[in-house]
């Protein structure tokens, strides 16, 4: 049997996944993540739960590829700095978002002295290092590289500038860094993103550097080099079942949303080009794959920030949605308590129902702050429509992952907020999308399959993620 | 000699593309690299387009008439944003009604405007006054006489 083994090393919970890759055949099983102690163990527990009888050793030793990814023991923790905030700031940003980072805090303008020990206190494993269009301006990045080099520490940096001064800039940085990586701009023209070396930058420098000092190395001793950051294999695999691969077609502009415990994650490929005739796009075009993370939304370590974010009277409205269990629930209790017991698993209908209020809320949240908008501009000749961002109403497919939706039986009533509203008709949500639900925690793997096998991977996301019916709506 | 960068935009709520389109060509023709922030532009976009590319020329159009609302501030903002010195040039339907021109040409220019152009001009005269400006201030920077004011 030719077996691929695919681990995620996941905050809490380590998954692995075994394909046959002739049957095209998926096997899954997942343990509490062991980060703190050994690594390991928790990998054991999870292959140990793949069963069949043969030992966590011989599942390694006899597959044909092993690869794993990790977000681990804090993610990736990047700061992005740029120019100005709208324009290579966030680039910037959004090339460390698709890399799968978690964003510490972005600097626009020259840094300061003070930012400097800001961000030394913010502990980033990267930096990245924008600013200026190519032969625009020079000044800022040339300062910014002097300030850095002011740095109490080392640290990796990946340099995605005006490309006259790279090597400059680059040069600056080496005084004192030694990991110093120049890639293309993310900001080659005014208003062009070009955001894909940057993250391949990322990437080289997470699977070189990162995992060795987040005690993921015992396990690199086992399953090979840890190749990427979780979310970057969930949106690869996103962009996959996207876009199609080969013969095998994707199943076009589609929606990942990923409701965790601390954040939630909103994953959108498509051009989001404007679908209505006479509407203009102004701003920063956005990218092909977009990752969003909403650092503030999420069910248990965010719990609070979440009801905050909402108020209580949209949460309240998400409550009718769970019927007559929700009668009774004091929703504002329930949730500070939550928030301090962060390992919670819920047990009882009302559990349940809470969970799915607020995962509710920050679906309907999370995607709101990730689709673009459309606006009416009154000029003296009439009413002008101008997109801002992705318009994603045509988007045909709408996939929901995490612990959160998985253990609920009316998933499809949680992701139905993701849909446009029509009391709210300028955020461009998706209008008329299938739903479907990632039951066995297959994304991740699929991503780190696609390097491998993509066809296969393709396939196996196409067979395993559950559609979900209207009458389950 | 290194290519100018120019950002070239129409201010304001006004959605006037042809003008705007004509003046990219003739600009990019010309010489200049021409960074177009199209209609609808606000002062910020001008601002925040002319810091990235390290613009040396702010090109604003305004064919609504509304283009003294529109661009009080300008140049007030750019100060702020640490390029106080660059050039801006604005032309267009400044004004409605029939003003005399030299009050509107003294007004703009007391906004901090360069060079106001009224309607009907041809964008060679434009072109001619970027290259004379230009040239000014590039041997001023040569002589070590830093911006001008």
């Amino acid at each position: 049997m030719n077996t691929a083994l695919l681990i995620d090393f996941g905050s809490t919970f380590t998954k692995v996944t075994a394909v046959d890759l002739e049957a095209k055949t998926v096997r899954t099983s997942q343990a509490p993540t062991t980060v703190a102690t050994d690594i390991t163990e928790g990998l054991q527990s999870a292959l140990s739960g793949l069963g069949e009888g043969s030992s966590w050793r011989g599942l390694i030793e006899n597959a044909v590829y092993r690869s794993a990814c990790s977000s681990a023991a804090g993610g990736l923790r990047m700061v992005a700095i740029g120019l100005v905030r709208d324009l290579t700031v966030e680039a910037a940003r959004q090339a460390a978002l698709g890399a799968g980072a978690r964003i510490l805090d972005v600097y626009a303008h020259e840094l300061t002295a003070g930012d400097i020990a800001r961000i030394y206190s913010q502990r980033p494993d990267i930096i990245l290092l924008a600013g200026g269009t190519d032969g625009g301006n020079r000044e800022v990045i040339l300062h910014n590289a002097r300030m850095l080099a002011t740095y109490p520490g080392k640290v990796p940096v990946v340099v995605a500038g005006n490309r006259v001064v790279a090597g400059d800039v680059a040069a600056i940085l080496a005084r004192k860094h030694s990991d110093v990586n120049i890639t293309e701009n993310v900001m080659p023209e005014l208003n062009q993103i070009n955001v894909e070396p940057a993250r391949e930058a990322i990437r080289r420098v997470f699977m070189a550097r990162i995992v060795e000092g987040k005690g993921l190395a015992r396990a690199q001793d086992l399953v090979g080099t840890i190749v990427m950051p979780t979310p970057a294999a969930v949106l690869k695999a996103a962009r996959l079942l996207s876009v199609g691969w080969e013969n095998e077609a994707g199943l076009g502009d589609l929606m990942v949303i990923d409701v965790g415990g601390a954040t939630t994650d909103v994953h959108s490929i498509g051009k989001g080009e404007p679908t209505m005739a006479g509407v203009m796009l102004k701003g920063l075009p956005e990218p092909f794959a977009k990752r969003t993370v909403e650092g503030d939304l999420g069910v248990r370590v965010s719990a609070a920030s979440l009801w905050e974010a909402a108020g209580e009277r949209r949460i309240r409205k998400n409550l009718d949605l769970m019927g007559t269990v929700g009668i009774g629930i004091s929703p504002a209790d329930r949730i500070s308590k939550l928030a301090e017991r962060t390992d919670f698993l819920p047990e009882t209908e009302e559990d349940l129902a809470i969970d799915a209020v607020m995962a509710a809320t920050a679906v309907e949240l999370a995607t709101e702050r990730h689709a673009g908008t459309v606006e009416v501009v009154y000029t003296p000749f009439g009413a002008t429509y101008v997109q801002h961002g992705k318009d994603l109403t045509g988007c045909r497919t709408l996939v929901g992952t995490g612990g959160v939706l998985v253990r609920q039986t009316e998933a499809a009533r949680i992701l139905a907020k993701a849909l446009f509203d029509t009391g709210n008709p300028t955020v461009l949500k998706p209008k008329n999308p299938e739903f479907y639900l990632d039951r066995d925690y297959i994304l991740a793997g699929m991503g780190l399959l696609a390097e491998h096998d993509p066809l296969t991977a393709l396939q196996i996301t196409k067979k395993y993620l559950k559609p979900l019916r209207e009458g389950e709506i | 000699m290194a290519m100018h960068t120019l950002v070239l935009g129409v201010i304001g709520a006004d959605v006037h593309a042809v003008g705007n389109r004509i003046l990219d060509y003739a600009l990019t023709q010309a010489g200049f690299k021409v960074v177009n922030i199209g209609v609808l532009a606000t002062q910020e976009e001008f601002i925040n387009a002319a810091l990235e590319t390290d613009a040396e020329v702010i090109l604003v159009s305004s064919l609504y008439g509304h283009g003294e609302i529109d661009c009080r501030g300008l140049r007030e903002k750019c100060i702020e944003a640490g390029i106080g010195g660059i050039l801006i040039y604005v032309g267009g339907n400044l004004v409605v009604g029939k003003q005399d021109w030299g009050e509107v040409d003294r007004r703009f220019r007391d906004m901090g405007f360069d060079r106001v152009y009224p309607p009907g001009t041809l964008p060679d005269e434009a072109i001619d006054d970027l290259k004379r400006d230009l040239a000014r201030r590039d041997s001023a920077k040569s002589r070590g006489g830093g911006t001008l004011p």
